[in-house]
């Protein structure tokens, strides 16, 4: 019997059955779900949140060093953080099989760029692997331990959003038999390695490593020629290394042959199933031989895949001419549409939603403890220098509170640096914000920097207890592990003390004039400020019960139709019209009676 | 009148057919079309589906698109090859109208969800006469009062169940198929009322 499982649910069990003792990772979609799922259902796999991708992959690479077979997950930007440790994991290679998940994102749903995360394993000179559904998904986790073990070398298996949130039927049965060998639990058989050229990279055993990697990058190659998913398909119809099947590609020159990898080989299946195709799935090193024998047969050979021309570029240094990107565009996904106008020029008339309708943007949630933050800041006309997570949603409107956003923890670092070239007066208007998850991933050092170099940013951590925006995943500060453990709550104001910031403030994030005072008073200052509004998370429903009062209602005989309230940008709040007057309504299926709206009801219309 | 729901019924052998689900975050979507491709899973069926869901739980629309049939290949539908849509708030199901086979049947939900950018400007306003907009271009969609169904199964989130229970009649899956995939993937709790709705739904006209 076939499952039917999303990408993501596949690689957590390929990672289990291919005897994974070791997975960590930082939330991030599209790859949350993958430690999701080893947590909670392969319990006997140890599995973390880290407070960072860095720390995951370093803390995955010892457990690797240590015999055990690790895993690191994270979605693509992450890998930026993490690329420090893998570009030396190449040289040192591994001791049990390590596998980094790199989930892209392309089309950008939810992140803040769509990097393509296949030219780290070019970088870094190791293997990757491009599944194309989730069948694969689950057979390439398990050949990545493999492959990453028989050739001394850290792993990347790339997934895209539409891989890892997309379902589809996995055999598992049929991916049992395991290609090159070993798949006894791995925990097992740790020890403590003792090889000091190969786990200590000083410039001495380092550049001896650099040749191995030379070489192991030319077996890879070798390998990368043999490998079964890398596949021609319908023409020729016998398997590419047999005799009569080159001969006969050669005989009969074809006129179009596609080169595809990841979803795009999907699509290009959808539009054109019997066309002949080269489907490649380790993508690098490239199957040189593979390919060139491919192009040989045809006139045209596009190359369809999605973001860079990562592929076509390296066909092309061959001496291969194909055509990529200049049929295809190199940013957002990719679709079956697109490729039928690209490849056959069938560009449907893409038909507009003639009707004006009113958008449906993400918002944060009625009874949010971020609603009054942002209103104030707002209000006071602050620059805010912002971070990742659902506060990033006040850069837009009802909110309209956000000034710049870049990666995780760059927000603290922003404020500081424009603080250092700016006229006293403006240093007085900016302040920083960020989440108590990213503050703990990546904004400690930024804080550090401020006070070892005599700033005097404010910066405001919205701690709601949890890692909201990617699904209210636990961490450091949060009391519990990734697998529901109580654990230690790192203390966040503390931290802030001990890195030595004098003027450490709580305020209650409900209460607004409260917020107007301190921010005030902290901007002015000559120290650095850090400001804590620490309430958790409306959606966490264990610890919400605290702040969630009888909804609220509005007297309609009452309401001037002033829409005053409507500035808190709480979508609870309802504008209706009604004989051509306009008023507000409260949802009460939504509503958590946080009272904010009442604050800013001058005629007193709203009450429970 | 010859409506292509109709040919799928007699003929999901030869054809892929493509469903768009269409809601709000909260509404119960995903869970929605799980169970379907699961029932298309065990009527021996390929399936693949494809959830955007990113924003959801910030009270961003939901979109997910199942296909089923011999051999399914995207996960995503064409433009323009959408057999059904089941819309579980009317603004949604207009969002997805360009999306549509010319002839694709609609099952849509009677629900406004108040979208929060109307506070905001108020040029753009919820369509008043959102079922009839629909009915305009499309001659075989159906009006469904979910929450009166939901509630009258004794839950008001069963309204996903309620559209599911509506489409069943227009897919070849046995009802006793649908119910094993229901008892299996709601809480034991709430397996009456789930099982209510659907056959609410099925029932309902």
């Amino acid at each position: 019997m076939k499952e039917f499982l999303s990408g993501n649910e596949a690689i957590a069990k390929g990672a289990y059955d291919a005897g994974v003792g070791y997975a960590a990772g930082y939330p991030g979609t599209p790859s949350t779900e993958i430690l999701e799922n080893i947590a909670k259902r392969y319990i006997d796999i140890y599995a973390e949140w880290s407070p960072n991708e860095k720390v995951a992959l370093e803390a995955a690479s010892g457990a690797s060093m240590a015999g055990a077979r690790a895993l690191a997950s994270m979605k693509h930007v992450g890998l930026n953080l993490a690329a420090d440790p893998l570009m030396t994991l190449s040289y040192t290679g591994v001791n049990g099989g390590l596998v980094i998940i790199s989930a892209d994102d392309p089309g950008i749903h939810s992140s803040q760029n769509e990097q393509d995360n296949r030219h780290y394993a070019r970088f870094a000179k190791i293997p990757l692997l491009e599944p194309s559904d989730s069948q694969e998904a689950y057979d390439f986790t398990r050949l990545a331990f493999e492959i990453s073990e028989r050739f001394d070398t850290p792993v990347i298996l790339r997934t895209t959003t539409r891989i890892s949130h997309s379902k589809t039927l996995v055999s598992i049965k049929k991916a049992a038999t395991c290609l090159y060998g070993r798949q006894e639990r791995a925990l097992n058989k740790t020890a403590i390695p003792n090889n000091i050229e190969k786990f200590v990279m000083i410039p001495s055993y380092a550049r001896e490593r650099h040749r191995i990697i030379e070489k192991r990058l030319k077996r890879l190659q070798n390998f990368s020629d043999r490998f079964t998913y890398n596949r021609y398909e319908n023409n020729p119809p016998s398997p590419p290394f047999s005799k009569g099947g080159m001969g006969e590609l050669k005989n009969k020159k074809g006129k179009i042959g596609i080169i595809t990898s990841g979803i795009a080989y999907q699509y290009v299946k959808e539009v054109c199933r019997d066309m002949p195709i080269l489907k490649l799935s380790m993508t690098y090193p490239l199957p040189v031989n593979l390919i060139k024998k491919f192009a040989k047969g045809f006139k045209k050979v596009y190359v369809v895949e999605e973001l860079d021309p990562f592929l076509e570029n390296e066909i092309k240094a061959l001496g291969i001419n194909v055509i990529g990107k200049e049929k295809l565009p190199s940013f957002g996904e990719l679709n079956p549409d697109i490729i039928e106008g690209a490849l056959f020029g069938k560009r449907k008339r893409i038909r507009k939603n003639e009707l004006m309708l009113p958008v449906r943007t993400p918002i944060m949630c009625a009874g949010c403890p971020y609603l009054g933050i942002f209103y104030t800041l707002k209000k006071l006309g602050l620059f805010v220098a912002g971070d990742i997570g659902c506060y990033t949603l006040a850069a837009l409107s009802p909110y309209n509170a956000i000034d710049s956003t870049l990666c995780m923890g760059a927000g603290i670092c922003q404020a500081f640096g424009m603080e250092k070239v700016l006229k006293e007066e403006e240093r007085k208007k900016i302040v920083a914000v960020i989440g108590d998850s990213t503050f703990l991933h990546s904004g400690i050092t930024g804080l550090m920097d401020i006070v070892y170099n005599k700033g005097i940013t404010t910066v405001i951590i919205l701690d709601n207890s949890t890692t909201a925006m990617t699904g209210r995943q636990d961490h450091p500060s949060s009391g519990f592990t990734l697998k529901g453990e109580e654990t230690k709550e790192i203390n966040i104001a503390e931290i802030c003390r001990v890195i030595g910031v004098e003027r450490v403030r709580h305020i209650n994030p409900f209460n607004l004039s409260e917020i107007e005072n301190v921010i005030s008073e902290e901007i002015n200052q000559k120290l650095p400020s850090v400001i804590i509004s620490k309430s958790p998370c409306v959606l966490l429903k264990h610890k919400a019960k605290v702040h969630r009062q009888p909804s609220l209602t509005v007297d309609l005989s009452a309401c001037n139709g002033c829409m005053a309230c409507l500035k808190i940008g709480c979508p609870a709040l309802e504008r209706i019209e009604k004989d051509n007057l306009s008023f507000v309504t409260i949802n009460t299926m939504l509503c958590n009676g946080c009272r904010l709206c009442v604050d800013l009801c001058s005629i007193g219309a709203i009450s429970s | 009148m010859q409506y292509r729901s109709n040919f799928i019924l007699k003929n999901a052998d030869s054809k892929t057919v493509n469903l768009l689900f269409a809601g709000v975050g909260g509404q119960g979507v995903l869970l929605a079309s799980d169970i379907l491709s699961e029932a298309a899973h065990i009527a021996g069926y390929d399936v693949k589906k494809s959830d955007i869901h990113g924003m959801a739980q910030r009270g961003g629309s939901v979109i997910s698109q199942v296909r089923f049939g011999k051999k399914v290949f995207s996960p995503i539908i064409k433009d323009r090859e959408v057999d059904f849509l089941i819309g579980f708030e009317i603004l949604e199901a207009l969002r997805c109208l360009n999306m549509l086979a010319k002839d694709a049947k609609i099952i849509v939900n009677n629900q406004k969800i108040h979208p929060i950018s109307i506070n905001f400007n108020g040029k753009v306003k919820y369509p008043e006469n959102g079922f009839e907009l629909i009915k305009k271009d499309f001659k075989d969609a159906e009006l469904i009062q979910g929450i009166t169904l939901a509630e009258s199964a004794g839950d008001n989130k069963t309204v996903n169940l309620v559209l599911l229970g509506r489409l069943s009649n227009y897919l070849p899956f046995e009802q006793n198929v649908w119910e094993g995939i229901i008892k299996r993937s709601v809480p034991p709790s709430t397996v009456e009322r789930n099982i209510h709705a659907f056959r609410l739904g099925k029932r309902s006209k």
